[in-house]
């Protein structure tokens, strides 16, 4: 498989954009071949000892034994939640931020759903001395409080989007607005591998140091590559990011009709886990699909300056999206893993919005760790599916939980889950489960 | 109809979006803007995404999309104007994209045609990407007008300068859609940029009065397009609950205003050159 370089993945990607903006993301890309790329004046160097130092690179690849236990299997934990800020998003936010300071840009504007991603640029704006203004749906600063109150402390200016939903579709639209009118100074970072070329790519090689540690760090172990590696996909970006060191190791695509049972050896399966919502059938009346399965249900379209997979209308109007975790509440998804689906080389499966609380709640009891409401969709595809993951896996704990407290509280309580007995009475509970 | 000879004096372009604030009373403003003095209208289809737009547009969009505006109703809303003026569709590409069963914007073009539609603006599809559309355009006999900025580059006016037809939309600024109480002087040098291309060249963005109409054609624009100054008014009606006919009544003399403004900038400019 060889790497995209023209902004195409497949029948995918593109730049999609307002004439205004085409200059900036032109220009963008040059900036991402020369320092990225081809790193001119030694920009991988610093950007990798600023992931080190001030993000606390490389993470953990930690044996998880209870889960382990549970799955019959040897379950890893790539700790991105140990990542400075709390999740995976800090890859991108520093990289984007510093190649803006290379490139003498001088107003850094992003977007957040779960705030994750606006987190993470505003810390490296605030360490790399930018300025730094992030938008977010309402619904979402309603929603992940903790992280806005984090934005402000590190001096960024958080402006609340209204339209639609309040979400991260709305979000992302707002801030396409502001870089088209002040295009010639400002920098977007982009908060996954979605948007015009080269924002999927970039991102995706931002992001993909998590797989790299993560390969060499199994090898350590084990001596061998996992049979698979789980993420949750939002945009995807997390999810490219694990699995991008593995896209070659697929020697010889596991055939249907392979009775042996036996994987191919140098197999790894890359399985991307969506948020199924509360249902995966779309609510046609108001136009909002109950669920943020793009990959699993979408159909072919042009969002946000990309050709990619969205959910939408016969009309091809985009619906809104729902998920219980913010961060993957989006009506479209990353054009390369777009066409990883569509290729067979990434599994696309979903978990619904109880599935993923009961996992937030199985995993913090058993494991201490708590995970994003996002991670806890790939941890829910675990316990559904643990035949699927061979002898060895990998998940990418994208982020952690402390942001997801006050809405999995109401959620579990609201919804009546079986965890919410644990809420109560610490001591019931985590018995039975183990 | 086709967009033949409508730049023969200074043109005065209005954009207002399809179904706001509902369908009644928008098929009034639309025919209200011909009666005062329309020659060409960018009639917009709302799209759920609009990243082009600023608010007072966008507002207009969710409007429309609320009182049900969908593709196959813009095309017999289209049908039952009682105008003569050509219309151009100002829409997003997926829309396009999406329509009928096929693959691609030929069946979107094809009954665009069949509602006599005279071209297209699409704000998110650029130049490289507009083969399909582009193709389309030429078997159905349609303009395809491009957006050029005050940014685009030299290599990228090139590209542009082959695929547009019909005449050329000039950014006369930075940013999104949106009425300013400015005219950007980015206006002067961008169309000097296109001066020798065989299309007319008609500029937008952020023109109000007819003052700055009239200054965008003295400074040579063959026309002017206005769009949020107009949805302006659509939006007051919609907000204060006034009646069709008064909207109507002050779109209609807002079009003559900016119409007159357009007129009047030609004729300095025509004095200016017999100095
Ligand atoms: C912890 C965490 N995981 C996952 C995501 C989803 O984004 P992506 O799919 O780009 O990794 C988010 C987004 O905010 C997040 O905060």
């Amino acid at each position: 498989m060889t790497d995209s370089h023209d902004g195409k993945f497949g029948r995918y990607g593109g730049q999609y954009v307002p004439e205004a903006l085409m200059p900036a993301i032109e220009e963008l890309r040059e900036a991402y071949e020369r320092y990225v790329l081809d790193g001119a004046d030694d920009f991988p160097t610093e950007l990798r000892d600023r992931l080190a130092d001030f993000g606390g690179r490389p993470t953990p690849l930690q044996y998880a034994e209870a889960l382990s236990d549970r799955y019959d299997t040897n379950v890893y934990l790539k700790r991105e939640d140990l990542l400075h800020g709390g999740a995976h998003k800090l890859n991108n936010a520093l990289g984007q931020v510093l190649l803006a300071k290379y490139m003498g840009k001088d107003r850094i504007i992003a977007e957040t759903g779960a705030g994750q991603h606006g987190t993470a640029t505003a810390m490296a704006a605030a360490h790399l001395g930018m300025p730094c203004e992030v938008y977010m749906g309402e619904t979402d600063m309603e929603r992940q409080r903790p992280n806005v109150q984090r934005m402000r402390l590190n001096g960024a200016t958080v402006t609340p989007v209204t339209t639609g939903r309040g979400t991260l579709k709305e979000a992302i639209s707002e801030t396409m607005r502001d870089w088209a009118s002040n295009v010639e100074d400002t920098h977007y970072v982009i908060g996954s591998i979605v948007g015009p070329d080269p924002f999927p790519e970039m991102v995706r090689d931002f992001q993909s140091i998590i797989g790299e540690e993560a390969r060499e760090q199994i090898r350590e172990k084990t001596g061998g590559l996992p049979d698979s590696v789980v993420a949750c996909a939002g945009g995807g970006s997390n999810t490219m990011g694990a699995f991008h060191e593995f896209r070659d190791d697929c020697a010889e695509p596991r055939s249907a009709d392979d009775s042996s049972g036996q994987r191919p050896r140098d197999h790894v399966d890359l399985i991307a886990v969506e948020a199924g919502g509360s249902s995966l059938e779309v609510d046609e009346e108001r136009g909002v699909a109950p669920n943020s399965a793009t990959l699993s249900t979408g159909d072919e379209g042009v969002l946000h300056g990309a050709r990619t997979k969205l959910l939408q209308d016969a009309d091809g109007q985009i619906l809104e999206s729902h998920s219980v975790s913010a961060g993957l509440d989006y009506s479209g998804v990353g054009p390369e893993l777009a066409h990883l689906v569509d290729t067979g080389r990434v599994q696309a499966a979903n978990v619904d919005d109880d599935d993923a609380l009961e996992a937030f709640h199985r995993v913090s009891r058993l494991e201490g760790i708590i995970p994003a409401l996002e991670t806890a969709h790939a941890f829910a595809y675990l316990e559904a599916h643990p035949d699927a993951l061979g002898e060895t896996t990998i998940v990418n704990v994208s982020g952690r939980g402390d942001k997801d407290l006050e809405t999995v509280i109401e959620q579990t309580r609201d919804r009546d889950l079986d965890a919410a007995a644990a809420l109560d009475d610490p001591t019931e509970g985590a018995e039975g489960e183990r | 109809m086709s967009l033949d000879g409508v730049f023969d004096e200074p043109a005065f372009v209005p954009y207002l979006v399809a179904g706001d604030p509902d369908r009644e009373s928008s098929k009034a403003y639309v025919e209200a803007l011909a009666e005062g003095g329309a020659d060409v209208i960018e009639l917009g289809l709302p799209f759920s995404e609009p990243i082009a737009e600023g608010p007072t547009i966008q507002s207009a969009i969710v409007r429309a999309l609320q009182a049900g505006m969908t593709p196959d109703r813009y095309f017999t809303f289209v049908e039952e104007l009682d105008i003569d003026v050509p219309v151009v569709c100002m829409t997003y590409y997926n829309l396009l994209y999406q329509y009928g069963d096929s693959d691609g914007p030929r069946s979107f073009v094809e009954r665009a045609a069949e509602a006599g539609i005279a071209g297209f603006v699409v704000p998110d599809l650029p130049a490289e990407e507009a083969g399909p559309l582009r193709e389309a355009c030429d078997e159905f006999g349609l303009d395809l007008i491009f957006i050029v900025a005050p940014t685009t580059t030299d290599d990228r006016l090139a590209t542009m300068r082959e695929v547009t037809s019909g005449y050329v939309y000039v950014q006369a600024r930075l940013g999104v859609t949106g009425a300013r109480d400015d005219v950007s002087d980015q206006t002067g040098a961008t169309l000097a940029r296109v001066a020798d291309w065989p299309v007319p060249k008609a500029v937008g963005f952020g023109i109000k009065t007819r003052e700055h109409a009239r200054d965008i054609v003295a400074g040579g624009a063959d026309g002017i397009i206005v769009g949020s100054a107009l949805v302006d008014i659509v939006a007051r009606g919609a907000s204060e609950d006034r009646s069709i006919d008064t909207v109507a009544q002050e779109v209609r003399e807002k079009a003559a205003a900016l119409k007159a403004g357009a007129i009047d900038g030609g004729r300095d400019r025509v004095d200016s050159t017999t100095d």
